[in-house]
């Protein structure tokens, strides 16, 4: 039955079916219990299911991916919760040399089937260190996937398949977007849901591809929306790593432009690494170099500054523009 | 500046001295039999021998790199020897003794070493965790892992202790801290054995705690103990009851074994740079094995042909190991796409399909040539 759902809630009622499914699957993290979570994703599920399955950590984000490690390696399927993205960085010695490596240490010995859910991005007004994307420092590291939703449907389905998944997969949630909602069917089979790993067409165009992941794909529509003298192709990436390069280059095959889009910074960042990409493999394709969209090489800047800093349906559009320009 | 609690020396549990002579303690009361004494003894000769012949396959260009135990032989069976079948150790880098009490093929672990594997046993299959190489990792997987077995209903008289390795440099790091934290709050059952062998690399003891290490349990909520850790039957005794204490659901316990690295860090290290031959000489007359030996002597439980077959087999797994080294073999070039991912993965699988093309091309090529 389809129920109305916001991306937060979507995710609860994601990890509630998990939970249910699987006696092994714990969420653990900081305020995950009582509270449910400060974006209250985590809510009610201390209370149905109790303190060993739902986890209120210490502060300390290192011990959270460590013990997470360590309840895999007994067989538990943990799902932690980073409070905000720019409180990861604790953390990052377990994830990228201990995590994300066990199981080709182990030659295959080991599954790590560990999730990591950060709520990222920016535009809520926040001080310092609650605003940030960075998923591409995830994305660098081999043995991670990274995923990251754009609507209720695939926050719903895509969570349960990072819990399900055997490898450690990392989670970002939009939290600009946690509030919009779209009807979900929760009743359907999750097998039946897109894969996790696959990008999808969110709006379809002929004349330029538009790229976008996270809390930019609702501004990559609203800006396909706005312009009226493109057909733009929206393509939600859902997948940072891997990337569903099949889906994109047979897009830009169609339209022969792309614009890449994200809100963290331009510099190395996923735009940079799919420009390279669809340079290489579509080249007598292109029309146009790709143009990316994304913020400045600056530290994420105070949030007086932040519509300056975030690329919005202006800047998105000023790339759809440039990208004619050739 | 006051220094007092650097200076305060704290008392070892001590069950053997340095000449060979039985001591007993109030707390850690151990029934053992000569039998056991003498199978200690082998233990600990053979994986010194092991790591005598580790030493020499570096120096032969054999292995990349080996870190020597020398010296901790008793910590490492003492404590590897009090672990229970359904235990669960998570090793450092230098745990070769725990490792052979667990029944982890010596050849697995020179594997890492030489660079054929990265690790490469399972872990479930010994109770014996991969080597962790980042200084304190291990400590909260071990956590981890404790409090999986909380969750399994695992507790009690015969149910199952996790026991975490580390050094001295180790309690530096934030994740031991963060080990020892979520272990008390969590009430887990684990215990954490530091060897604390004086020296992280050139940095002795002072530079890591100013506070002895064992205290530190203290301000986490739990117990800690120092034991002599040049003394397999103290090693052993109080292993097993922190295990014990632990595996009945009376949470973590933290163990500072008082030992002394003999060796260099690794095979890359110089230790005269950075340290003194008096200080060697002071712990050489605690050698760990001799203790026993001189034990087994006085006590009259081991005669000239118990030592001279115990120093036969340990020539003979000398050699074995050698061979087995020697024999170890290199890993195909596109193993490096192996298992980086539980699941199938298309960008390393067409990776891997354009390396095996490329590396074709060179025997394609070749084959031209000849033609």
């Amino acid at each position: 039955m389809p129920t109305n759902l916001t991306i937060g809630k979507a995710i609860n009622a994601g990890l509630r079916r998990a939970m249910e499914n699987d006696p092994k699957v714990l969420v653990m993290g900081e305020d995950v219990g009582r509270l449910g979570g400060v974006f209250r994703v985590t809510d009610q599920l201390h209370k149905d299911f109790g303190a060993d399955r739902v986890i209120d950590t210490p502060l300390a984000e290192s011990g959270i991916v460590g013990t997470a490690i360590g309840l895999a390696l007994r067989g538990y399927r943990p799902v932690c919760e980073i409070q905000f993205d720019g409180f990861f960085f604790p953390a990052a010695n377990q994830t990228f040399t201990q995590l994300a490596k066990m199981r080709r240490r182990s030659a295959g010995a080991l599954a790590m089937p560990v999730v990591l859910r950060i709520p990222y991005g920016g535009g809520i007004g926040a001080v310092e260190h609650h605003s940030e994307s960075p998923e591409a420092y995830f994305a660098h590291t081999a043995g991670l996937r990274v995923v990251t939703v754009a609507n209720a449907v695939d926050a719903y389905w895509m969570i349960q398949q990072a819990i399900t998944s055997d490898d450690p997969v990392v989670f970002f949630e939009p939290k600009r977007r946690y509030y919009d909602k779209a009807e979900v069917d929760t009743d359907a089979a999750l097998a039946d849901a897109a894969p996790m790993g696959a990008a999808r067409v969110a709006r379809p165009g002929t004349d330029v591809t538009l790229v976008a992941y996270g809390p930019m794909v609702k501004t990559a529509l609203q800006a396909a929306e706005a312009d009226t003298d493109h057909s733009i192709e929206v393509v939600d990436l859902r997948s940072l790593s891997p990337v569903d390069y099949d889906t994109i280059t047979a897009s830009v095959r169609r339209t022969g432009r792309l614009v890449v889009t994200h809100e963290a910074p331009v510099s190395h960042g996923i735009g940079a690494e799919i420009a390279a990409r669809v340079t290489e493999s579509c080249f007598y394709s292109l029309e146009a170099p790709v143009i990316r969209v994304g913020a400045f090489d600056t530290p994420y800047p105070q949030s007086r500054l932040e519509e300056h800093y975030l690329p919005d349906l202006d800047r998105v559009l000023d790339g759809v523009d440039r990208a004619f320009a050739y | 500046m006051s220094n007092n609690t650097a200076q305060e020396e704290p008392e070892l549990v001590q069950l053997l001295t340095p000449e060979g002579e039985r001591r007993t303690h109030p707390d850690y009361p151990l029934d053992i039999t000569p039998d056991e004494v003498r199978a200690l003894y082998r233990d600990l000769v053979l994986v010194r021998r092991f790591d005598t012949e580790a030493v020499a396959l570096q120096r032969q260009g054999e292995l990349g790199l080996w870190a020597s135990l020398l010296g901790q032989e008793a910590a490492q069976i003492g404590s590897g020897r009090a672990l229970r079948p359904q235990d669960m150790a998570f090793p450092s880098y230098r745990e070769h003794g725990v490792a052979w009490c667990r029944g982890i093929p010596p050849k697995d672990l020179l594997s890492m070493f030489r660079g054929t594997t990265n690790g490469g046993w399972d872990p479930h299959d010994h109770g014996f965790h991969l080597y962790t190489i980042v200084i304190g990792s291990q400590a909260l997987h071990a956590t981890g892992y404790a409090m999986g077995v909380q969750r399994d209903g695992a507790l009690g008289e015969d149910g199952t202790a996790v026991i975490a390795y580390f050094g001295d440099g180790a309690t530096s790091q934030g994740d031991t801290n963060e080990a020892f934290n979520y272990a008390a709050v969590n009430n887990a059952p684990v215990v954490f054995f530091c060897q604390n062998n004086q020296w992280a690399i050139s940095e002795p003891m002072e530079r890591q705690s100013r506070a002895p290490i064992y205290r530190r349990a203290a301000g986490f909520g739990f117990p800690g103990v120092r034991v002599d850790g040049n003394d397999v039957l103290a090693c052993l005794a109080v292993t097993r009851a922190a295990l014990q204490h632990a595996r009945e659901g009376q949470g973590p316990l933290l163990i500072e074994a008082f030992t002394y690295r003999m060796g260099a860090h690794t095979t890359n290290d110089d230790p005269t740079r950075y340290r003194v031959s008096a200080e060697l000489e002071e712990w050489r007359a605690k050698d760990p094995i001799a203790r026993v030996r001189a034990y087994l002597e006085n006590e009259g439980h081991a005669d000239d042909a118990f030592f001279a077959a115990v120093e036969e087999e340990a020539e003979r797994l000398g050699e074995r190991v050698r061979h087995e080294c020697r024999a170890l073999p290199d890993p195909d070039p596109l193993d490096i796409f192996h298992e980086v991912y539980a699941e199938p993965d298309v960008h390393t699988d067409r990776q891997r399909a354009e390396f095996a093309d490329y590396l074709a091309s060179f025997e394609d090529a070749a084959a031209e040539g000849v033609r």
